[in-house]
């Protein structure tokens, strides 16, 4: 929040009789496809972007300090706000710091109640993001089929939760709510209905000549750059790189589901543009619904909270959470005193990290390559400034 | 050979630096690593970053604790290797009234944005940062809000930051 100005720079180069300016522009905050309230300064000759210096902090909210104020429990709502698209995730993570700083031991149920939750929610925020993403780049109709299936996913975790952005579900110790009565079929009949459509949607979007032409070659990041800048999630597997904390850093109930880690292979053009970025969040959702269908036909019976203090106290100490978001490992620092309070509360987000490679990538592509790069990285922006 | 275990990690670091180094600390291996003294940690973090066996190739989190009652700011780093799936985690105090510790922009570049929020938010001076700037805050804020001791002000620019209770009758 710092580059003040919307200043033309001129910087004239005479060169064989003709002149040109490099331009500055100010893209955001309220661009419709900066996917939230983000602000780039462009630094352009004619089309072509010479930099796009991201320019954050608009939706910066303290949510770290609010953590110190409200103690452990009534953290919670507060953690839907981190990336409210993917909800489920931030309360997981918070509810997995508190479990692990004060050694609580989670019921098996609320643990598969955790994940059938969170991967829904999963491919709630990946319709959302490929079908933002096909708007972007300028074909309405994607975006329509996607927001239909989402809103269907919006009912169901309606029903599990009352709500439908901002969940509030889990809590330290399990979830707040058994799964209500019908539900379970009622989903399994929903993931039985999704499975097929991600073909569909692929047939209708995914390799449109256009649309791969957009996508291919843009904006390539290898997989030593993406470690570097600590990019994560699909954005760091469209690179190559195999790695889902899901599978690696192994926590809840994943180490016995049977899942794939799809990763980026360069089949529109090179390994890491933004075309792997967009199809291995497409066949994420494929494992999310192979996830889905073993959680909710595995459910085992028994209590869905342990019991936990309502003056939550944990131990003196730290931890660090990692936790497989939608948009990649998001990390959670939490430092605990002893007292009722959170000492400090850290989240390290996707998306931060992925904003701050912009800088870089946008070097040399078209204005309208950026639009595509930002909807490739699945940008949320209350995650980035938190 | 990967040294996956924290105490081959930290006899390692012992070895090579010394006194700079502290005792291993850590109950969980999320948890586990040590101190580094403020001068030391450019050296130290390239050691792990190159160092065959380690290759801390990621820093995961960079973050910021304010410990008022020990009078210091503790900054924390979390190391990842992707190589090898290991964590360690880096602790460097400085005295809060003159905060300040040698910037690892240069090691990784994940650390320019987080030493940036870092600087924000807690007012730790990153040497050697190439564009130390604040990253969230409006450049005209007074103080470091993760500050414990941080009084936010009443008003921002005519704008109040309080309001009257909606309950009141």
């Amino acid at each position: 929040m710092s580059l003040t100005g919307f200043e033309v720079e001129i910087q004239r180069e005479v060169d064989g009789g003709l002149s040109t300016e490099d331009m500055t522009l100010s893209m955001g905050p309220q661009h419709p496809s900066t996917h939230g309230v983000l602000r780039f300064v462009v630094r352009a000759d004619g089309e072509v972007m010479k930099e796009a210096i991201p320019d954050i902090g608009y939706l910066h909210r303290s949510i770290e300090k609010i953590a110190e104020k409200v103690g452990w429990h009534g953290f919670m709502p507060y953690t839907d706000r981190v990336d409210y698209v993917a909800a489920m995730f931030c309360n997981q993570g918070w509810a997995m710091a508190g479990e692990r700083l004060a050694g609580i031991e989670v019921p098996k149920r609320s643990e598969y109640c955790r994940v059938i939750a969170a991967e829904f929610n999963r491919i709630q925020s990946h319709l959302l993001s490929v079908g933002s993403m096909a708007m972007d780049i300028g074909a309405y109709t994607p975006f329509t089929h996607a927001l239909r299936e989402r809103e269907y996913i919006n009912d169901l975790i309606e029903e599990l939760c009352g709500a439908r952005l901002t969940f509030n579900y889990m809590r330290i110790g399990g979830v707040a709510w058994d799964i209500p009565p019908g539900w379970r079929e009622k989903a399994l009949a929903y993931v039985e209905r999704f499975e097929p459509l991600i073909d569909e949607y692929n047939a209708l979007i995914s390799y449109n000549k256009i649309y791969t032409e957009r996508l291919g070659n843009v904006a390539v990041i290898t997989a030593q750059e993406a470690i570097e800048y600590n990019l994560v999630g699909p954005n760091l597997r469209g690179s190559g790189v195999r790695y889902d904390v899901r599978r690696d850093e192994p926590y809840s109930v994943y180490p016995e589901l049977d899942f794939d880690i799809p990763v980026g292979t360069g089949e529109m053009g090179t390994v890491g543009d933004c075309f792997d970025r967009y199809i291995v969040r497409m066949r994420e959702m494929k494992e999310s619904c192979k996830i889905l269908r073993q959680c909710l036909q595995g459910l085992p019976p028994g209590p869905v909270i342990a019991k936990v203090a309502r003056n939550f106290k944990p131990p003196a100490g730290d931890c660090y959470v990692r936790v497989e978001s939608a948009r990649g490992d998001m990390g959670w620092y939490v430092v605990s005193d002893g007292t009722a309070f959170p000492h400090r509360c850290k989240i390290r987000t996707g998306s931060f990290a992925a904003m701050s490679i912009i800088q870089k990538v946008s070097r040399n592509l078209m204005i309208a390559d950026l639009i595509a790069v930002i909807a490739s990285f699945d940008l949320v922006a209350p995650e980035i400034d938190r | 050979m990967a040294a996956s275990d924290p105490a081959a990690i930290h006899a390692a670091l012992r070895s090579h630096f010394g006194d700079a180094v502290g005792d291993l600390a850590g109950t969980r291996p999320d948890n586990t690593g040590t101190t580094v003294a403020p001068s030391a940690i450019v050296d130290v973090c390239r050691f792990l970053k190159t160092e065959t066996g380690l290759a801390f190739d990621c820093l995961s989190n960079l973050s910021g604790v304010d410990y008022p009652k020990r009078n210091v700011i503790e900054v924390v780093y979390h190391l990842y290797s992707y190589r090898y799936r290991h964590l360690f985690v880096l602790k460097v105090d400085v005295p809060r009234d003159n905060p300040a510790v040698p910037s690892v922009a240069g090691v990784w570049h994940a650390a320019e944005w987080q030493e940036r929020e870092v600087f924000d938010l807690l007012g730790v001076t990153f040497e050697g940062h190439p564009d130390l700037r604040r990253i969230l805050m409006p450049e005209d804020w007074p103080g470091h809000p993760l500050r414990k001791d941080f009084v936010e002000p009443e008003e921002y620019h005519g704008i109040s930051t309080s309001r009257e209770s909606l309950l009141k009758t």
